[in-house]
């Protein structure tokens, strides 16, 4: 499996290190009230059929975080943007 | 079966003679030979015995797919068991020995399992070992292993070498038949990058040995003409001795290159065996298809073989099965066995065509075919040929989950449509004349538009007539050879509820082990199809999986074994710490210096000694191995605000603090001091043992989190070498070597963080702090100075008597001073389970902040860190030790903690510790029962303040 890393180009599954879902947002309230949303937050994820965004660091390579964009039934990858960009367009 | 070498014929180098051993019996051979043929053409017909009947077995195939002739070859750390002989080529001196066999392969006591039959039906497994439970794992399991293994492997060092490699390619072609050759060809003439890859030890495939006619000529004289064609090519690689594998995601393809397995020892610097790793924009699938065996009594009699490796034996290799053969087959393509074998001077008894009533229901003779029975008579002979068929090889096809197709026409699965970038030709999808094959081949290697040349070629029909079991037989009819079942299995276990082709491969063992059904697995299908009442489309394929056929360890290691799997970092004071005698541990990927004794000190003698001196004295101690991060930026302080629990945009510039780092769920993840070196510029430590993890996660909180926060970071561990100098004597030493500073509690006070240099002009950053309860010092110089600073510092501390230390002796004056370290932080515990809950700042948000205040985490009855220590005070205590109330028996409810760090405290003349117990801030003073049934070791410990030593912290601040 290639990577398409904005920055080095394909590169090779390995040099990569994964975190899981990119979706998700970390809460920005500390108010007890909120403890639900940093209960899912920490502990509650998906697990999709079909497309797939997914926290990826480059770290065998350049050390970027990148979100992958994957189909977890063909395993075809899509593409990958920085998580800086990815976290930019998705706002919490 | 009296197999013998034909007068003439055949590919093999009649002007060579190798010698070769087979169970310590010395025969001769030709080079071109397989052990297999070789073997047969030396009259050996029995190879090998059976899995679980010990029934004596011969070869039944000529290639990859061999499920009875597994050897044993070579011997020491050479030895490789399960090696099938039908893929083995010969070599001077080769020896191999038969396997599954005992006392003999001749006379093996395990045959009365064949009289015992009637119990090892499928499932017998689980329906014969069921109980008692007890009996599982020391009775029957280890009979079990001694009466069926397969080959045993070699308990020493492999003495060769292997290789990785990588390559990439317009076109990688799977197969060198006539399929293979014609897109190999075509796609190299047009100027693409071709890989051509076959398991055999020579190209061409199915040409090697079966008489066709193409171009005009012989079809071995066209496969040779377009082989040399292609070796001629610069942007062709031709690779023979090669297995594809695998299928990956992204058109990888795995191969092992069998470099020099042909060989009884590499030559000087060559892998024995080559990994691959292939990039292919595109690939061809032209691997053949599998002749079946026909399920039949007694069809696994040595002598019985598949009709194409029968005239493969005759044609490529010269060597003949047996004198007088009879053929058994529901299809036409037996017919060329008859012929070619005819034309060998070999007498052809009969063929028996299941297309026309014709059936085998017996093979007379145990260790060789001496006749087959059929309705009425017998027909003597001493060799069978049968074809049941042919079934396309389509497992790579299969490999990212595709299931194959079943072909009515030809009976057979053929390969599933997986896209443009890898595409089944000739035989392999199903098309069985050769005209197919190469018009397919052409196509499948046309990388333009243009329309490539197909030669023309002699065609043969091709027909069959599914024919799946001779239900009458007398003998035993095997299904798959390598596991022993039989046709009777497969509708046993569909009437025992196990009929999905998945269970009753599990229950029935059917197409499990090294051949992974490459034979048996349609003839299975199609017999449970029958049984279920199913059609074969219906009952489908088990799932097929890399590896195609067996890759040894050595493979995929690789290079990658003893010292060479993982690189070794040493610190700067590596040379400094040898020259002190240091003993190294290895932590993680670094060496790092444990003691340093001098003569007739075990590990013991030698870290109390380090600690007594430097508590007295000084001591140096190399802690360059902590993680060392620099962080700079505008929001740098804001940034350690919310990686760590506690405060850092307060703290003033030339300061070190400690520092707590939470996970998000609210336990503790790592600590260590931060400086504030500018009013933009942090340098962070991190624990040894976290320090790639640090980084990465501070990467993923700024990328991922908070880009909006302006800050830089990168890991400056490699550049500092860094030493702590502590003891009383520290200040005393450093000031020697300092320029123009005078080392005072004003100019360096407790905490300190200041760039200095040193010895002269050398850059230094000197921090005042202290991990052993000492005044203390930690200096950085940049990496390249460390020997040379380490030494004038030891040359400073003479006259107080300094020494070096190791991390024993840190780990030891840690533990009395009571500080934290990887065995309290080790994944369960929160900082106030550390005793720092005060750490956790309530003014700022925090990775970890609110998750820390669940209930479960701030419950007070958590196991929080004591002290401990044996009340017998000449006792040696242990970690890992349970803590029990006194009255209290073992179990995990009365479970009050355990045992996390111990030490021999030379300062106070005893063991002591730290450990974790329930509540444990309120019960310092408290006797309870030390637990260790690990070690059968049980004995009362007294609870106390974590701080064994100077509780008051004199010495630090002295």
């Amino acid at each position: 499996m290639l990577i398409p890393c904005p920055h080095c180009g394909n590169r090779p599954v390995e040099e990569f290190t994964f975190l899981g879902d990119a979706s998700i947002v970390r809460p920005q309230s500390n108010d007890p009230s909120s403890m639900p949303q940093w209960h899912a937050y920490v502990y509650e994820r998906e697990n999709p059929r079909g497309d797939f965004s997914e926290y990826a660091q480059h770290s065998g390579g350049c050390r970027a975080w990148l979100v992958v964009n994957r189909n977890t039934n063909t395993h075809k990858v899509n593409g990958a943007v920085t998580a800086t960009a990815f976290r930019q367009k998705v706002k919490p | 079966m009296t197999g013998l070498r034909l007068p003439s014929g055949g590919l093999v180098d009649r002007n060579t003679t190798l010698n070769f051993k087979f169970d310590g019996k010395a025969f001769t051979g030709h080079r071109g030979d397989t052990l297999a043929s070789a073997l047969i053409a030396n009259g050996v017909n029995l190879m090998g015995r059976s899995f679980k009947y010990h029934r004596p077995r011969g070869v039944i195939s000529a290639g990859a797919s061999e499920p009875n002739a597994l050897v044993e070859l070579r011997e020491g750390g050479r030895k490789e068991p399960n090696t099938r002989a039908t893929m083995v080529e010969l070599y001077e001196g080769l020896n191999a020995k038969s396997q599954n066999r005992w006392p003999s392969l001749n006379f093996d006591i395990g045959a009365v399992n064949s009289l015992a039959s009637s119990i090892f039906v499928a499932g017998f497994y689980y329906k014969t070992f069921m109980w008692p439970k007890s009996f599982w794992e020391k009775i029957y399991e280890p009979i079990i292993r001694k009466a069926a293994g397969l080959g045993t492997a070699s308990r020493e060092a492999d003495p060769d070498t292997y290789e990785k490699s990588y390559a990439h390619c317009d076109l990688l072609v799977v197969g060198s038949g006539p399929s293979g050759l014609m897109a190999a060809l075509t796609a190299a003439r047009s100027g693409a990058r071709v890989i051509l890859a076959d398991e055999g030890s020579a190209l061409g495939g199915s040409l090697l040995f079966e008489n066709e006619e193409i171009a005009g000529q012989s079809g071995f004289e066209w496969s040779q003409i377009v082989i040399a064609e292609l070796a001629s090519m610069p942007n062709v690689t031709l690779m023979p001795r090669a297995t594809i594998f695998g299928w990956f995601d992204g058109n990888i393809f795995g191969a092992l290159e069998r470099v020099n397995d042909h060989v009884a020892v590499p030559a000087p610097f060559e892998p024995r065996q080559r990994y691959w790793r292939i990039h292919a924009k595109r690939a061809v699938l032209a691997t053949g298809a599998e002749e079946r065996p026909l399920v039949f009594g007694g069809n696994d009699v040595p002598g019985v073989m598949l009709a194409s490796a029968m005239r493969h034996y005759a044609n490529r290799y010269a060597a003949a099965a047996g004198k007088s053969v009879t053929i058994f087959t529901n299809n036409d393509s037996a017919a060329r066995t008859a012929q070619d074998m005819k034309s060998h001077g070999v007498h052809v008894e009969t063929i028996i065509d299941t297309r026309k009533g014709g059936r085998i229901l017996d093979v007379k003779g145990g260790k060789g075919v001496a006749a087959v029975t059929t309705s009425g008579h017998n027909i003597p002979c001493d060799a069978v040929a049968m074809s049941g068929g042919w079934s396309p090889i389509v497992n790579l096809m299969c490999h990212q989950g595709a299931q194959p197709i079943w072909n009515e026409s030809i009976a057979g699965f053929v390969p599933p449509d997986v896209g443009a970038q890898f595409v089944a030709v000739g035989s392999a999808a199903g098309h069985m004349r050769l005209s197919e094959c190469l018009a397919d081949g052409a196509r499948a290697g046309t990388m333009k538009d243009k329309t490539p040349e197909i030669p023309k070629c002699r065609d043969e029909a091709f027909a069959i007539q599914p024919f799946w079991w001779v239900k009458e037989s007398i003998g035993k009819a095997f299904i798959d050879y390598q596991n022993d079942a039989t046709a009777k299995d497969l509708p046993l276990a569909a009437r025992e509820g196990y009929g999905h082709v998945e269970l009753a491969k599990r229950y029935t063992t059917t197409g499990m082990a090294t051949d992974q059904g490459k034979l048996g697995n349609v003839n299975a299908i199609a017999i449970l199809a029958e049984a279920s009442g199913k059609t074969i489309a219906e009952m489908g394929t088990t799932t097929f999986r890399p590896f195609y056929s067996p890759v040894s360890f050595g493979a995929f290691a690789g290079p990658f074994t003893g010292h060479h799997f993982q690189p070794t970092r040493k610190t700067p004071l590596h040379d400094w710490a040898v020259e002190h005698g240091a003993v190294f541990v290895e932590t993680g990927l670094w060496m790092r210096s444990s003691w340093f004794p001098k003569e007739g000190e075990d590990w013991l003698a030698s870290a109390s000694r380090e600690v007594c001196a430097t508590r007295s004295g000084v001591g140096l101690c190399d802690v360059t191995t902590l993680g060392k991060i620099d962080i700079q930026g505008k929001d740098a302080g804001a940034f350690l605000d919310r990686l760590y629990c506690n405060t850092f945009s307060t703290l003033n510039i030339g300061k070190a603090r400690y520092g707590l780092m939470l996970r998000e769920d609210g336990i503790v993840f790592d600590d260590g001091t931060t400086s504030r070196l500018a009013e933009d510029h942090y340098l962070m430590t991190t624990t040894t043992a976290n320090a790639a993890r640090v980084m990465s996660h501070i990467e993923f909180c700024h990328q991922a989190l908070w880009p909006e926060l302006d800050v830089q970071y990168v890991s400056v561990t490699e550049q500092w070498a860094q030493m702590a100098i502590a003891g009383p004597k520290s200040r005393a030493t450093l000031q020697k070597i300092v320029d123009d500073l005078v080392l005072n509690d004003e100019t360096v006070p407790y905490l300190a963080a200041k760039e200095i240099t040193v010895l002269g002009g050398i850059t230094a950053r000197l921090f005042r702090i202290s991990f052993s309860g000492e005044h203390a010092y930690e200096l950085a110089v940049p990496a390249d100075y460390g020997n040379a600073v380490a030494r004038a510092i030891m040359q400073a501390g003479s006259e107080f008597g300094i020494v070096p230390y190791g991390v024993e002796a840190l780990s030891i004056m840690r533990i009395e001073k009571g500080h934290v370290a990887g065995g309290e932080l080790n994944g369960t515990t929160t900082a106030a389970d550390l005793g720092l809950g005060k750490m956790m700042s309530t003014k700022k948000d925090y990775i970890g902040r609110m998750m820390a205040t669940r209930e479960g985490l701030v419950d007070p009855q958590r196991q929080c860190v004591v002290g401990i220590k044996p009340v017998d005070h000449s006792m040696k205590i242990r970690s890992g030790g349970h803590l029990l109330r006194q009255g209290d028996k073992p179990s995990m409810a009365a479970d009050q903690g355990y045992i996390c760090s111990v030490a021999f405290s030379p300062m106070l003349n005893m063991w002591l510790g730290l450990a974790l117990l329930s509540n444990g801030r309120a019960r310092h003073g408290e006797i309870v029962k030390v637990f260790d049934g690990l070690r059968g070791h049980h004995y009362l410990a007294e609870i106390c303040d974590p701080i064994h030593f100077d509780p008051e912290n004199r010495r630090l601040h002295a």
